[in-house]
């Protein structure tokens, strides 16, 4: 009965992802990819996601922060960014990254900086309900429990 | 003549300067032929002078267009060309005024030539005339002189008297005409005198002194003169001319002149001429012909001295020059136009004027020697013209002539050029807003595309969950209701693809596929995209495929679909009830049915429609004349398709059928209101029906219908690619099936649907039959309305009522006390209708509908074992890919960077296929692709030639590792440039099976069956 109760809440929270735009039908899509000969690929990714985007919110900081701001690489690293978002589903980080790189285009300094916080507040929010998400999928697991599959978004 | 000379000579400067033109513009594009590098031949010049403008004013043309086809390598030297027709222009203008002076100057010569000429010519008649005058009365004055020796001093006593002599000369006057008078005097020697002076009567006078004292006539009185005084001889004049009577006495030898003249005559036997001086009396200038008259006839050889011993008289004629020459040329013609005079140049230094005005002249002159016998005296007659000489206003005329010609050339010339460098510049400029456009379009397409991939992601979700929610366990009507979302969904991406569409049709862009499809599967998805659409609706959809269509095509199917959903999709807007019709012919049925479609009734739904000929009265395929059907259809395989959507709408007003292929038209503003839509539908059809070498027509009545018609032109694709009917139509084979239908159109449909199963049909119009041999019982929807409650066919076939519409349906199953039928809801396709028969009928298998798993079964099959590089620069995207991949069996390696990737796939590796990412930082997709094509391609290169041995290259002699590019980028412009580098195709990130599969299968599916 508790699995059923996990399971039901970890329905109910990702609907709440999936409704409110942290997440699309990709991460759907990623968990459809973890099998038993895989288990742990969507936390993989996940977590690889986490420690890439890390990094690239880093260098990003730093690089707008220097004197002359290198347009060019910061380009390069939110089209990074966007990827590895896109890729995991974490929707409202892509859309930020594409906001981003608009303002990139239009070499706005002034805009890549308020862009910049955005993404990272969007990325610390997705991080956190990931987490959660993940969290609560690795309880499943742990308690006997098949992943119930994303009856995606409303 | 002067004029027609005037008008002859222009024509010749005039075609002579056409000929120049002609060759200077033949020079000047012979140049510019020359430096585009093409040869051609120089104009010839022809004798017309039309022709000429002709051809000059193709060259013109040409020239003009030879400017703009070689403009491109002239851009760099326009400055300098422009300098160059500059420098030029100034030339032929030089060159023109030169031309028109030279013209006047010579011209101008000519005449004073001709003048001189003249003036020569009327001088000499002049001088001649006078000469013979002058020679005749010289001539007279020698016979006279005969007569004097005879009668005078051959007979003594003498013959003649003074009266004698007056007598005949006067009378002989006529025979001398330039003489005013004849006067002979007798030689005297002073011995003589005295006795000579009493035998006259008078005594000799001197005339020397009269010349200092001029007299007038009526005074002059010989008697006054002094008389001789003592000399050694004298030359008294003894006779004399009435008119010259007064020098009768008077000494000759005493005067200067005639002295001196009376001495050379005696001397030289000859006519001997004074100077002229101004005569006695009448001290007019005149001058005196002596001749000496002897004693006796001497020998021709006598010396002076025998001469002047011999001596008797001397004869004189006296000249009066000034009157003389006068009424001599009063004689002659013309004598207004010249003046003349006449000199004596005896001493040639002071010439003695004879005859004329001295007014000197610098005018034109001519000098004609007169020869009047006398060795000792020169004379000359000078000639010139009294007027002014003309002004050459022919000359004049033509070199202005020449000038203007010449600067009506040059403004020619240089209006051209002008036009040119206009043309040039609006070129330029064109060429620059052309840049513009181009680039708004660029920016346009990167729009468009954006637009499409942010509207794609939501819609792959919903694709995608559809398409996961098929692989559940469904019933078949769940299983059509989610087949039918999902094709809406696409039709929905197809509509963004649609708008791009229209751009790459506006930019020429689009180019059609050419891959086997089954024109019948095209139009079931077709219909059944519309089914849910008219489930609200009273109309009848209904599609019709004749069966000498070829089960496969090779062609474009997507732009095909595209084509009839527009028409259908467009039918659909507008009617209300009635039904929509689509029929599929060989171009060659098509003039066989025309005449079972005549009649009214027969239509699907039974109201009137619009003649489909009439639709395709402007097909130029039909109207050929012959037999257009079978040229059509012979060469290499092609097959012509007539497409017919037929609907029974509020059809197009007359007005508004011209311009509904144009582009966002619409027949009014209401009606956009009212339907919706862009309005483009149409015209891309009409783009794509013409890219397919076909023609669309339509042909409309408002309130009763439209019928549009299409042709097509595809290639016969043969049997070949499975069909994905087959599967269901070998569980019906065999079976046979009645169908009550009293509409024979309708009937004919339904009956080729349910053919499509395998399933042998008969068509009845009414119920009375005996159905006990049959499998299933169709039966139509209004006949079973009407036999409502008296139906009974016990157990043996399956019922199956064709409905149109949910609502029906629904009125079925609640009629009580009825045998149950199965309904197949309209429109009919072979899928569907399948599916409800399988219900019905307990056959089939429902795993075999799970496409999905099928799917990926099959995806599994395919990637199983491969070995794939995944090469992106981004881990999670990489991770990602590779999940997808490893899920699917394949074997996956990763590579972040194009180099890594480059030499992992260096000959010899172990590689079936490589995923790359496009857009990667150091090196892209596009940019590696190309490097480890290049690498593959020298590595074979050398297989071949066997620098390299097979073996160590695990025998595989031709490396072609798959390489696909992975990007999020939808436009079409990307597939292009991944197939130009070398790629083998391309799936769109994140990973969606379906497209996976298509793409992988297209290379792998042949791999598979070679080594399974």
């Amino acid at each position: 009965m508790e699995v059923n109760q996990m399971q039901r809440s970890f329905l109910e929270y990702a609907t709440v992802l999936f409704r409110e735009g942290f997440l699309d039908g990709q991460f759907s899509q990623l968990q459809m990819l973890q099998d038993e000969s895989n288990p742990d690929f969507v936390v993989e990714v996940v977590s690889l996601f986490f420690e890439d985007s890390q990094k690239l919110l880093n260098d990003l900081t730093t690089t707008l922060d220097q004197q002359n701001v290198d347009f060019k690489k910061i380009d390069a690293h939110i089209h990074q960014l966007k990827g590895s978002s896109s890729s995991i589903g974490a929707q409202r980080v892509k859309n930020a990254c594409i906001a981003f790189r608009n303002f990139c285009d239009q070499q706005n300094l002034e805009g890549c900086m308020r862009c910049l916080q955005h993404v990272k507040q969007e990325y610390l929010l997705v991080k956190s309900k990931l987490e959660a998400l993940l969290r609560l999928e690795q309880q499943i697991v742990a308690a006997g429990g098949a992943i119930p599959v994303l009856s995606e978004f409303s | 003549m002067i004029l027609l000379h005037v008008i002859g000579f222009g024509l010749k400067v005039g075609h002579l300067l056409l000929i120049l033109c002609g060759w200077f513009l033949s020079l000047i594009s012979l140049n510019l032929l020359i430096n585009g590098g093409i040869m051609t031949n120089k104009i010839s010049l022809p004798h017309e002078e039309g022709h000429l403008w002709m051809k000059m004013r193709e060259q013109i043309s040409e020239l003009g267009c030879k400017i703009h086809h070689n403009y491109s390598q002239y851009i760099g030297s326009r400055k300098v060309r422009k300098n160059w027709w500059r420098k030029l222009l100034v030339a032929w203008i030089g060159l023109g005024i030169i031309s028109s002076f030279s013209v006047l100057w010579y011209m101008s010569s000519q005449s004073v030539e001709k003048r001189k000429e003249t003036l020569a010519s009327m001088c000499d008649e002049r001088a001649r005339m006078l000469q013979d005058q002058f020679n005749v009365s010289m001539n007279h004055l020698q016979a006279m002189s005969v007569v004097v020796s005879i009668f005078y001093h051959g007979k003594n006593p003498s013959a003649i008297d003074q009266r004698t002599f007056a007598r005949y000369t006067d009378r002989t006057a006529f025979e001398r005409p330039l003489t005013s008078g004849v006067a002979y005097a007798v030689r005297v020697l002073n011995s003589e005198r005295e006795q000579f002076e009493a035998q006259q009567g008078w005594t000799i006078k001197r005339m020397d002194n009269v010349e200092q004292t001029p007299v007038h006539e009526d005074e002059y009185n010989p008697a006054d003169l002094e008389p001789s005084p003592v000399e050694d001889e004298y030359a008294p004049v003894v006779f004399a001319q009435d008119t010259v009577s007064h020098v009768i006495s008077v000494d000759m030898l005493s005067g200067k002149e005639d002295g001196e003249n009376v001495l050379r005559a005696r001397e030289s036997g000859k006519g001997v001429l004074t100077a002229p001086f101004p005569l006695l009396k009448t001290n007019r200038l005149g001058v005196i012909l002596t001749f000496a008259v002897y004693k006796k006839d001497l020998s021709p050889d006598a010396t002076p001295t025998e001469r002047i011993q011999e001596t008797a008289g001397y004869l004189g004629g006296i000249f009066d020059i000034e009157s003389l020459v006068e009424k001599l040329l009063q004689q002659l013609a013309s004598k207004q136009t010249i003046l003349v005079n006449v000199y004596d140049t005896s001493n040639f230094s002071q010439p003695i004027s004879m005859y004329g005005s001295n007014t000197s002249s610098d005018g034109l002159r001519h000098v004609s020697a007169l020869n009047f016998g006398d060795p000792f005296r020169k004379h000359e007659m000078h000639c010139r013209f009294k007027q002014k000489p003309p002004w050459p206003w022919v000359a004049i005329t033509t070199s202005v002539g020449i000038l203007i010609i010449t600067l009506l050339v040059a403004q020619i010339f240089h209006a051209t050029m002008n036009r040119i460098t206009k043309v040039e510049d609006d070129y330029h400029e064109m060429m620059e807003l052309k840049k513009r456009a181009e680039a708004a379009d660029i920016a346009k397409s990167q729009f468009l595309a954006t637009v499409s991939h942010e509207i794609r992601t939501p819609m792959n979700g919903v694709l995608g969950m559809l398409h996961m929610l098929m692989d559940t366990y469904l019933d078949e009507t769940q299983q059509d209701y989610v087949r039918t979302a999902r094709e809406s969904g696409k039709a929905l991406v197809s509509l963004i693809n649609q708008v791009l569409d229209q751009a790459k049709i506006e930019s020429g862009k689009l180019e059609l596929e050419e891959v086997s499809f089954d024109l019948r599967a095209i139009l079931d998805d077709v219909l059944s995209l519309f089914s849910g659409k008219l489930q609200d609706k009273r109309v009848e959809l209904a599609g019709y495929v004749s069966s000498k269509v070829p089960s496969t095509l090779v062609g474009d199917p997507q732009r095909f679909r595209q084509i009839v959903t527009n028409l259908v999709g467009n039918s659909i807007k507008f009617t209300d009830k009635g039904h929509i019709f689509v029929t599929v012919h060989l171009g060659e049925e098509v003039a066989g049915l025309m005449e079972v479609e005549r009649d009214p009734n027969s239509t699907l739904s039974g109201l009137p429609v619009a003649d489909r000929t009439r639709s395709m009265a402007g097909f130029k395929t039909f109207n050929q004349e012959g037999s257009p059907y079978t040229s059509l259809s012979s060469p290499d395989n092609q097959v012509n398709i007539i497409v017919s959507v037929e609907d029974t709408g509020q059809g197009i007003p007359f007005e508004a059928q011209a311009r509904v292929f144009n582009p966002f038209m619409q027949v009014g503003p209401s009606i956009s209101r009212t339907h919706g839509g862009t309005g483009i539908g149409l015209s891309i059809s009409k783009c794509l029906v013409h890219l397919m070498k076909g023609e669309i027509g339509l042909s409309s009545l408002p309130q009763i219908g439209s019928t549009f018609t299409f042709t097509a032109i595809f290639t016969n694709g043969g049997q070949e690619v499975n069909n994905q009917n087959n599967f269901i139509s070998s569980e019906f084979e065999g079976m046979r099936a009645l169908l009550v239908d009293p509409n024979p159109v309708r009937a004919k449909v339904s009956k080729y649907h349910i053919q499509r199963l395998g399933i042998q049909v008969e068509v009845v119009s009414n119920l009375n039959q005996d159905f006990s041999s049959l499998n299933m019982l169709f039966i139509e929807e209004e006949v079973w309305d009407k036999n409502l409650g008296r139906m009974d066919f016990g157990i043996s076939p399956k019922v199956f009522i064709l409905s149109n519409s949910v609502s029906s349906t629904r009125s079925i199953f609640s009629a009580p006390g009825v045998v149950t039928p199965f309904i197949v809801m309209k429109p009919l396709r072979a899928s569907m209708l399948a599916a409800s028969l399988q219900r019905a009928m307990g056959v089939g298998n429902k795993e075999k509908y799970r496409n999905g798993e099928l799917r990926m079964l099959s995806l599994n099959n395919l990637l199983r074992g491969r070995r794939i590089l995944v090469v992106d620069d981004n881990p999670v995207n990489l991770k990602v890919a590779a999940g997808a991949l490893k899920k699917y069996g394949a074997e996956v390696v990763h590579a972040e960077r194009g180099k890594e990737a480059i030499s992992l796939l260096t000959p010899p590796h172990c590689f079936d296929a490589c995923f790359m990412d496009i857009q990667m930082p150091e090196m892209d997709g596009f940019e590696a692709t190309k490097r480890i094509r290049d690498t593959e391609l020298s590595i074979n290169n050398r297989i071949q030639l066997g620098e390299l041995s097979v073996e160590d290259y695990e025998n595989v002699s031709n490396w072609h590792v798959r390489i696909m590019a992975m990007t999020a980028d939808v436009i079409q412009a990307t597939y292009e440039e991944c197939l130009k580098c070398g790629m083998d195709g391309y799936v769109s990130k994140p990973f969606e099976a379906e497209q996976l599969y298509r793409e992988v299968s297209r290379f792998f599916h042949t791999v598979n069956d070679v080594n399974p």
